[in-house]
């Protein structure tokens, strides 16, 4: 026990600054208004659905809540269910396999929401594309507010992403 | 040429594994999957492919020799070959996910149910076919797959996912419990399946090398080294001893960061926060250094056929040399504290066991096969160059437990970092490329490499043209997934997530 407490001690903070958010990210005109957005600032709540990927976005999602990025730490955090989510977290070409629990995800998923497309495959199909298996992009099933390339989209990249999809749009 | 034991002419597939093909008929398939198995042999991959004429079914074993690929012919109006699931019980996924592409039909199989097919396309219908026109088929309605119900007093059911709770990926779980305990767990996977066979076939040999870094993102150097080691062979080229090194360094290091991730999850999964963190930042500060000195953290697209992407420069080595250092002493100390965490032991410990004649029946392989007693390693048997160099040590437990599988990744991060040093203290100079021939046409590769979860293996044929026919990549998580289902009985579904991640299997990878 002494050696965690001290192991902790040791390791200190390690957080890092986050990244400002991108105009260049947003996919569609903002959907949600400003005094929402503040709220959702303030506090939100994020289900990921991987609705086909490599596994590769997964790896930096979860890299999100190391301690160097501490996504928690902003306010943000990921929840079980859809239903407690203000946002949903998409990766993949959407597969046809899992075009229907996408769908059904978004629909649980209260007003108001956002969706944020993750990597190259979500922002346009990327290698896997359209095909008898695959949907492609994640806007061809469900609306995407902000979409972040990357193959895979580093976790600064995720947060930016993040980040722009719940700051209102400066004109 | 003859090989001991086995009854048929072989041919050495050109290339870097000990590996040899036979095209057998109906019952030299089964004889020879029968002569595997009683040496001690195991099924590693079993696919279809589609020819000028009719079909074949293939299997690949590992025997004493390497690995054994044998191919069966099958005629056009009656595509049907003897299911070997009695003989590999690992087979039966495998041959059904071979129907759900190409209509090959395992006879004498008791499952038969789709696999991969839910209900994107119909069931008369096989992607994989050359004239398969349903390139954007629609769907075909509802996707009833026929669950095994367990019936009984108090018995109840609980579905979990495709969309699971934490960020995982897609893939349905059907348990069925009495009060905590559960009786039986079914696995419905395939959601992921999003046509790669497909477009492999439609590639040049060079334009693959992105795809099959992409079958499994947390195993993209694996998957790179093993499809490129099959185009290597197919063009008889050797590659500079620089670039097989580099390899290795990269494989490694996939290994480690993979393994300190996993160490650091299972941890979490046990209530242990700190674990997370603390390996999280290992993990982490790798990953930037990968980014560093390789222009990518996960290092995918570093291999390509014909070498590596990225050549190291001697003050960038001395750097990986050093945080294997620190590392060291980072995971050591945090061993110490993860062995004497009287509260994280009690999780890990008699948890998800497979015992090792469980796993040796159906064919636990990679890391949780060595952790079940199950010995096998590409490095240790069969290893390429460099590993032919550094007599790779085995971990190994008999516990099979997620204790077992903990310590199995230790063993492992301490052994790789071993690797590493000497890796670089080793590493020969020279150029990092060799120029590809032209590619032949009507070609077998064949490439087989010890990721960080198991045996990666890729298998290409080339077209007449040169591009590829048919690229089958595979991923042992085909074979440890039935595990799981045996690992999980009479252990309450709280410790199923910690199971779960103590194999830490790839979806992705199986569902292609």
């Amino acid at each position: 026990m002494l050696r965690l407490l001290k192991q902790i001690a040791v390791t200190g903070i390690k957080t890092e600054p986050p990244p400002a958010a991108d105009e260049a990210l947003r996919a569609t005109g903002e959907r949600l208004r400003a005094d929402i957005l503040e709220y959702f600032g303030g506090a939100l709540t994020i289900r990921h659905v991987d609705a086909g990927s490599c596994n590769g976005c997964e790896l930096e999602i979860n890299a999100l809540n190391n301690p160097y990025y501490n996504l928690e730490g902003l306010g943000i955090k990921f929840v079980a269910s859809p239903r407690h989510a203000d946002m949903l977290l998409v990766t993949g070409p959407v597969s046809r396999n899992m075009e229907v629990a996408l769908q059904r995800t978004y629909d649980a998923t209260p007003e108001p929401k956002l969706v944020v497309a993750l990597g190259d495959c979500g922002c346009t199909g990327g290698i896997f594309g359209e095909s008898y298996a695959s949907r492609g992009r994640v806007s061809n099933v469900i609306p995407v507010d902000v979409a972040v390339p990357g193959c895979p989209p580093t976790p600064f990249a995720i947060m930016q992403g993040i980040l722009t999809a719940i700051s209102a749009k400066k004109t | 040429m003859m090989l001991e034991n086995y009854n048929l002419e072989f041919v050495r597939i050109p290339g870097a594994v000990a590996a040899w093909r036979a095209e057998v008929n109906a019952i030299e398939w089964i004889t020879t999957c029968r002569q595997a198995r009683e040496e001690g042999g195991h099924l590693v991959a079993l696919w279809g492919s589609e020819r000028a004429a009719g079909f074949a079914v293939h299997a690949a074993l590992a025997t004493s020799h390497g690995l054994v690929v044998i191919a069966m012919p099958l005629a056009q109006a009656r595509p049907e070959y003897p299911g070997i699931e009695e003989i590999f019980p690992a087979a039966n996924r495998m041959q059904r996910a071979a129907f759900d592409l190409l209509g090959i039909v395992a006879q004498g199989s008791g499952d038969q149910r789709s696999w991969l097919r839910h209900a994107a396309w119909p069931a008369d219908v096989f992607p994989l076919r050359r004239h398969f026109a349903g390139a954007n088929s629609a769907a075909t309605g509802a996707d009833d797959y026929a669950f095994v119900r367990v019936a009984g007093d108090g018995v109840h059911e609980i579905p979990v996912g495709p969309v699971h709770a934490g960020t995982i990926e897609p893939g349905h779980f059907r348990f069925s419990i009495i009060g905590e305990r559960v009786l039986r767990l079914e696995e419905r996977l395939g959601y992921k399946h999003k046509g790669i066979e497909k477009l492999f076939a439609a590639m040049t040999v060079a334009e693959g090398s992105r795809l099959a870094a992409r079958v499994s993102g947390d195993s993209t150097v694996a998957y790179g080294w093993a499809y490129a080691m099959a185009v290597e062979g197919m063009c008889h080229i050797a590659l500079p001893a620089r670039a097989l090194w580099l390899r290795a360094l990269l494989l490694e290091r996939e290994r480690i960061a993979n393994h300190l991730g996993d160490l650091g999850f299972i941890g979490n999964d046990a209530g242990l926060a700190f674990g997370l963190a603390q390996f999280s930042l290992l993990k982490e500060n790798m990953l930037r250094l990968n980014a560093a000195v390789c222009g990518h953290r996960y290092l995918m697209d570093a291999i390509v056929p014909g070498g590596v992407e990225c050549d190291i420069a001697q003050d960038a080595l001395a750097q990986i040399g050093e945080e294997a250092d620190e590392l060291e002493k980072a995971v050591a100390l945090l061993r110490h504290i993860y062995d004497e965490h009287p509260g994280l032991q009690d999780r890990l410990q008699d948890c998800g066991t497979v015992s090792p004649s469980l796993a040796a029946q159906l064919g636990l392989s990679g890391l949780a096969g060595r952790a079940s007693g199950q010995a096998h390693d590409l490095r240790v048997q069969f290893p390429p160059e460099p590993y032919d160099r550094f007599d790779v040590r085995i971990a190994k437990s008999q516990s099979g437990d997620v204790a077992a599988r903990v310590a199995v990744r230790f063993e492992e991060v301490f052994e790789s970092l071993r690797l590493v040093r000497k890796i670089i203290e080793l590493m020969p100079l020279g150029s990092v490329r060799a120029t590809l021939s032209a590619i032949a046409p009507n070609a077998a590769g064949i490439g087989w490499i010890e990721g960080w979860r198991g045996s990666v293996l890729v298998a290409i044929e080339t077209a007449a043209d040169g591009r590829i026919a048919r690229c089958h990549a595979h991923d042992p998580s085909w074979q440890n997934w039935p595990l799981i289902e045996h690992a999980v009985i009479n252990n309450i579904v709280p410790d199923f997530p910690l199971i779960n991640k103590s194999f830490n299997l790839s979806y992705s990878g199986q569902d292609l």
